[in-house]
């Protein structure tokens, strides 16, 4: 569970959000939307704890944020980014091990336990047949699908998504977007992920989050149509 | 996977080993392998061959050894921490902090009328490549963070390297002569003038730095996926950067400040260790470059015993092909 109390987020000298308050509750998915410069980047990055919020209180699982060292947060929150990761010769199961790290020892020796967690990350994605290979040679949606893995491996109640489907086909989004969906409903985990693709959020998500200067709109998919067509400028 | 690693460890053991006692016995005088056996082991053979091969030889294969793994291991640490494949002490300038550190003080002292004692000498040597090599490594953070362009980040690099190399030639055209015979001596890059006092300070830095770097084993394979996911998976960024600094201003300041600016060892071998154990991963990367290391140094410095040429002239010639290959092949990386 994520929890905003009174936040204010700004980027530079300018503000992006002020006073803003909202509980994202366990198991569910919500897109967060905005235009582009609008925050997301900035606010997903606060949850985190790669950046900060001006005032207010981030908590995560009803502990603040600001009291909470490298290793918890990362025991709570996994975070799968729009950097690219292709580095020679790691393969995919190294990667994914990567997200054993806040549970490994020292040198980040593996326990049977751990390579049974990686084996099993995997198999939620459909990549066990890329175990071996290096991602230097995969498409973008199979490198997705492995750094979604490997947030899977982390095993937090937390997920965030800096636009999963950024770069992906039609076909590979939807198969994101439905992953996600499933693994909120049945493994009770709060995921926000920030999008472009307001169909597929508004197909597949249960709530939305909405930066609409200084305003966080947050309710149920549902009921933000009207929002959305005024943000957006579209009509239908 | 598990039992081709081991193979190549025991390989390059033994390689190590081999290279070591060849190194013994190259020289302007060649020594027979069964005398430096016998010199070594305490065994039968003349007092001159003893002196030549424990006095002056051991010593010299001894630092080629820990600059070899030392440069190798901070080449490593910065190719993770900047994700940067061409990075290297060498190249990104890091070796010219440590020479500039050394000018100052070699060339400096005299001018301020300060004598120093040989002590002082050798600790302020170390001392001023440390802080020079130190200062370069910050610069480079905090370009590297501004600037996304490897290319870029490599360009500053050498002209620090310019830049720098034309602060030292002021400094030798207002040195006099003695000061500045010592710095040119120095600047050749040598693993010849290394004395048995100047070893006892590398042996401890040395390996204080290696020891930091196997400390930092976990901390790299986070970094390989960039620094905002590796604090993601709960790394203490700040701290480790901080060790790592060290390690490298150790590593490769130390060797800098003996030896002299030695080239591209630090860069290339790193490459080599990753094509030969085909891995990303630092458990066997750290390892596999301090010994890949040490054996290319040895080498180095044999062939450049054998031909009489300074060390940097070798490593280079060794190192630049594999330099090459590493750039065309990665013409489109990160």
């Amino acid at each position: 569970m994520i929890r905003f109390e009174n936040i204010k987020l700004g980027y530079g000298s300018r503000t992006l959000l002020e006073g803003a308050s909202a509980t994202f509750e366990r198991g569910t998915l919500t897109a967060l939307l905005g235009r582009n410069g609008a925050g997301k980047s900035t606010l997903l990055r606060a949850i985190a704890a790669l950046g900060k919020v001006e005032s207010g209180v981030v908590r995560l699982c009803e502990d603040d944020i600001k009291t909470l060292d490298a290793e918890q947060i990362a025991r709570r929150i996994s975070f799968v980014t729009t950097d690219k990761v292709r580095i020679p010769n790691l393969m995919c199961r190294d990667v994914v091990a990567l997200g054993r790290a806040p549970y490994t020892n020292w040198i980040g020796r593996m326990q049977e336990i751990d390579r049974e967690i990686v084996t099993e990350a995997l198999a939620a994605v459909g990549m066990s047949d890329f175990a071996c290979k290096t991602m230097d040679s995969m498409s973008d949606g199979e490198c997705q699908r492995v750094m979604i893995a490997r947030a899977l491996a982390q095993q937090t109640p937390i997920i965030l998504l800096d636009e999963p489907t950024a770069f992906l086909d039609l076909p590979t989004r939807h198969e994101v977007c439905s992953l996600l969906r499933r693994l909120a409903h049945e493994e009770g985990k709060t995921i926000l992920f920030s999008t472009h693709d307001l169909d597929i959020a508004i197909s597949q998500c249960d709530m939305a989050a909405i930066i609409d200067s200084p305003r966080l709109i947050y309710r149920p998919m549902a009921e933000v149509g009207e929002d959305v067509e005024r943000i957006f400028g579209i009509s239908k | 996977m598990k039992s081709r690693n081991t193979i190549l460890f025991t390989l390059l053991a033994v390689a190590i080993v081999a290279l070591f006692v060849v190194d013994l016995a190259i020289g302007s005088t060649a020594i027979p392998l069964s005398d430096v056996w016998a010199a070594l082991t305490g065994g039968e053979c003349d007092a001159a061959t003893r002196d030549i091969v424990l006095k002056i030889r051991l010593i010299k294969a001894a630092m080629a050894l820990l600059a070899g793994a030392a440069l190798a291991v901070s080449g490593l640490q910065m190719q993770t921490l900047f994700r940067n494949p061409l990075a290297g002490p060498y190249v990104l300038g890091v070796s010219s902090g440590a020479s500039l550190g050394v000018a100052m003080f070699l060339l400096g002292a005299p001018l301020l009328g300060i004598a120093a004692s040989p002590s002082l000498q050798l600790l302020g040597t170390a001392g001023a490549a440390w802080v020079g090599s130190g200062l370069i490594l910050m610069a480079i953070m905090v370009l590297s963070r501004r600037i996304k362009d490897i290319m870029v980040i490599l360009i500053l690099g050498m002209m620090v390297g310019s830049a720098i190399g034309a602060v030292v030639e002021i400094l030798q055209y207002l040195s006099d002569e003695n000061s500045l015979k010592s710095f040119v001596v120095w600047s050749m890059g040598s693993l010849g003038d290394v004395t048995a006092s100047q070893l006892w300070v590398v042996i401890p830095t040395v390996l204080v730095g290696l020891t930091l770097a196997v400390a930092l084993i976990k901390p790299l394979n986070l970094l390989l996926l960039g620094e905002n996911y590796a604090r993601t998976m709960g790394l203490n960024i700040v701290r480790s950067r901080r060790m790592l600094f060290t390690s490298t201003i150790l590593l490769a300041g130390t060797v800098t400040a003996f030896c002299g600016p030695i080239g591209f060892v630090g860069l290339a071998v790193p490459h080599l260790a990753r094509m030969v154990f085909a891995a990303a991963d630092h458990r066997v990367l750290i390892p596999a470059s301090m010994m890949t290391g040490a054996a290319v140094m040895l080498l180095c410095d044999i062939v450049s015993k054998m031909m009489t040429l300074p060390i940097n002239t070798v490593t280079a010639l060794v190192g630049i092909p594999i330099v090459i290959f590493v750039v065309i092949r990665n013409r489109s990386i990160v």
